[in-house]
Parts: C-alpha cells; structure tokens; sequence
C-alpha cells in the first residue's frame, strides 16, 4: 500500500518541480528525523517515505528524484553514496519490561512469546544476522518492522526485535539493547541523483542533513553516527 | 436461439475482460522456465496444502454456522432481523486488516473471549481458519438466504400438514430444496477463505508451515523476488481453478 501511495506520489508530482522544490526520497524509518530536519533548514523539500526497495524501484523508472536516502546500500549508476546514520536492533518489549528480559538469550524461555521480522525484509535479514548465536523460536515473522511492533503493542507477544528508532518513536514500548546486535547493523547512505533536477538544493539538502545539526535530529530519534 | 442483443453483448464482453486482462498479465509475465523447480520448493507446497486445508475447513464452520443463521433470516420473525442481517455483512465492509485486529481485541491473549478461553488462537492453523472463516461467512449466509427466499414455502408448510416437524421439514424438504444455494454459496466462501490475506496475518501472523498461507507467501515474495511472486500467484490460481471445475463437474453437473 506505501508503495502504491508513493508512486501515486510520484506520478502526481510528475514534470517541473516548484520554485526551488527539492524532492526527497528516504527509507520509511527516516520519517520523524528528515521531517524535522527539513523544517529546520528552512529548505522547501518535498518528502516520499517508503521502503528502500520500491524508493529504488521508482527511481529505477525514472521517477523525479534528487535525493535518495536509503536504509541500505545505494548501487545506482553514476551516483556516489555516502553513509550518514546508523540503525541498530533492539529487543522492544511492554513498558515496564513485565517478563523481566535482560539479553538476547531470555527470547529462548519458553514463556516468551517472540515475533521477528519475516527474512525478506530488511530488519527480519538484519534480525537473522544477530540471532544466529540463539535458536530463538519466533511465532511469527511479521511483513515489516511496524507489524512486529503492532504485535507487541497489542499484547500478542512479549518481545520483538525491531529497530531502536521504532522504539524511540513509540511511548508504550522499551528497548533491551544487546550486543550481539553489532553483527548487523544498517548503515544509511544518501545521494545526490544523477538526473536531478535541483542538484544545488539536492546538495543543501544533503549538506545540511551531515552537519552537527542534521546529526543531532537523527540521534534524537535513535540512529547512531 | 435467439440472437443476444448487442446492448447486452457489448457490456459483458467489456466486462469479461476487464475480469480476465490481469490474469493474461500474470501468464504473459511469468518465468514459465522455472516453474518445475520452483513448485518442488519445499516452502511452497507447504504453504499450498496449509491454504487448501484452511480454506476448506473455513468453509465447513461456516456451512455449520452460516445455513441455520441464513434460514434464522429467511424464515422466523424476530424483532431486529433488519439489524442482524445488516450485522451479518459487517465483515464485508471491514477491511480485512481492521478484522484482524477486531479478532485480536476479542480472540487475542488479552481479548474479551480470549483471556479466559484458556488457549490462544493468534499465531496458530486454527487461527487461520478463524479469521477465514470471518472475512467468507457473510458470502455463504447472503447466498444460501437468498436461495431460501426464492424457495417456495409452501412445500414445508405441505410437509408440516402431513406431520413432520419443523426439523424434520428443514432436513427432508428445506435443504434438498436449496442444495444448489447452499453449494453456491459454498463455493464463493471457499474461494474468498482461500485468496484471504489481510485478516490472516494480522490475526494469525505469518509463519512457514502453521500460518503461513499462499497469499502471504506471494507477499513477502514480492518483497525480493517478483518472478517468484507470479509464479506463487500462478500455482495458487490454477489449484483452485481445477478444483473448482472438478466439483463443478460432480456436484452441479
């Protein structure tokens, strides 16, 4: 459905872009920290948030694009990536952690109910990563990381491993940090489009998402450096 | 035979193929090459034998649930019937994720039903079925009471007058009477039980082998692979397609 809403999007925004208009296609996960980065630079940015995969997709088809920021590798031709942010798995688990969690290894207790995300996805590829040291046994493997946290938050399960700005961006969750997760940890690059149509706002942009101010913005919501 | 008029013709012909372009889509873009090898995935028939399973064991709750649900409509008074059979399509409307979420609230560990039912249902086959079961039901009740009341009443009232009970009448006269209804019915419960998606993995979750049906294998398919998404499509289509022209064949002739 994001992904048919972002090329709605994109086909609706298709052509000329407004006067200074830069347009900005980033990783879903990036939504709170680039709103607010965007308000404060004082640039005129136009936002598509969707997954990294169909972001490319688009961009692949041509879509109007100056800046990509995506969850994982950038591999467009012409185009020269640079890492920005840093995103880790957490163990989300109830406010007030009521089955007392401490490590990655309490997910093997029978009593704990554990849902992951499905390998196909980036946190489920990512989760397989930094579980291959446990044989947890996850009764689902959610679609996306939202759905793994939506379990949660309804009660179903007792912990998920999802992103720690996920959990940063939801009150009703905590996040267990655990070390293990260091094996797999997604590194976010941005870039400047080959085809941009605005390639000095595209570049402010991504300027300005690199200064000390841009950084302090994706900290507060939980990427690292 | 008399020729269809043309104001007719044209219509359904539009309308055929507006119903069957998307299908010529997925068989013009498939990777016919490597169907074979992808069917022996083990993955695949799993997730083909769980949605035939659930699907069929959806459609028997609601045969048993749904036929005196649709005769309570069709049949006796009762003060509020405009309200139940209103109630009765809530699912149709619901989006399917929204029932999800419904089921959880009242099947889930914590629901209403669910924290003294003793057992939980979410992330387990029989969830499957469950939320199948209540996304397809209102097919089945709004087909087999539409049946009831295009059946002349006047046979049961026939047999009440030469002594059979009520039940007796519902059993020897009542269901012979709407058969192919009920089989319609039945037939359209299954199908919906079967491509269902948005209800199963929220209520049920998603995982290999218990809760994962074909609809939600071809989804997380096309998170990485699209090819095999069609051809996951693909398979699920042709399955059920010859089931149903087999059933056709025998029941309905």
């Amino acid at each position: 459905m994001r992904r048919l809403l972002g090329l709605l999007l994109v086909l609706s925004g298709c052509g000329v872009p407004a006067n200074g208009a830069v347009t900005v296609f980033a990783a879903a996960s990036l939504t709170e920290a680039f709103t607010r980065i965007a308000a404060e630079s004082g640039l005129n940015v136009r936002f598509n948030f969707a997954g990294s995969a169909a972001l490319a997709a688009q961009i692949d088809q041509g879509a109007p694009a100056d800046v990509f920021a995506s969850a994982t590798r950038i591999t467009i031709d012409g185009v020269a990536p640079v890492a920005f942010a840093k995103n880790q798995l957490v163990i989300a688990v109830a406010k007030g952690n009521p089955k007392g969690l401490n490590e990655l290894s309490d997910l093997m207790r029978p009593d704990v109910k554990v849902a992951l995300c499905a390998q196909q996805v980036p946190c489920g590829a990512a989760a397989k990563k930094a579980l291959a040291s446990v044989a947890v046994q996850p009764v689902t493997l959610e679609q996306d990381v939202k759905a793994a946290l939506s379990k949660l938050k309804l009660g179903e399960v007792d912990a998920a491993v999802v992103y720690r700005t996920d959990v940063r961006a939801s009150p009703d969750v905590e996040g267990i940090e655990f070390p293990e997760s260091a094996d797999a940890i997604n590194e976010y690059q941005i870039a400047v489009l080959k085809e941009s149509p605005n390639r000095a706002g595209a570049q402010a942009f991504v300027d300005y998402v690199r200064s000390e101010k841009g950084m302090a913005a994706l900290v507060a919501a939980g990427f690292q450096r | 035979m008399r020729r269809a008029p043309l104001a007719l013709v044209i219509p359904a012909v539009l309308g055929l193929a507006f119903l069957v372009l998307p299908l010529v889509g997925l068989v013009v873009r498939a990777p016919w090459a490597s169907l074979p090898r992808r069917l022996a995935e083990p993955g695949v028939v799993s997730a083909l034998v769980l949605s035939l399973q659930t699907a069929t064991l959806a459609t028997v709750l609601c045969l048993v649930f749904g036929v005196p649900l649709a005769w309570l409509l069709a049949r006796a008074d009762f003060p509020g019937r405009r309200l139940v059979r209103a109630l009765v399509t809530v699912p149709l409307v619901l989006p399917p994720v929204v029932g999800g979420v419904a089921l959880l609230l009242v099947f889930g560990r914590r629901g209403l039903v669910g924290s003294w039912l003793g057992f939980s249902l979410p992330f387990t086959t029989a969830g499957v079925v469950v939320a199948e079961a209540f996304v397809a039901m209102p097919f089945l009740v709004i087909a087999v009471e539409g049946a009831l009341r295009g059946a002349d009443a006047r046979y049961e009232e026939a047999a009440a007058t030469l002594g059979a009970s009520r039940w007796v009448a519902f059993t020897r006269v009542t269901l012979p009477l709407v058969a192919p209804g009920i089989a319609a019915g039945a037939v359209l419960c299954w199908a919906r039980a079967l491509g269902e998606f948005g209800a199963t993995i929220t209520f049920a979750g998603n995982f290999p082998g218990r809760t994962q049906t074909m609809p939600l294998a071809v989804y997380l398919a096309l998170e990485t692979d699209l090819q095999s998404a069609i051809v996951l499509s693909l398979i699920l289509l042709g399955v059920s397609v010859a089931i149903l022209a087999a059933l056709r064949d025998r029941w309905i002739g």
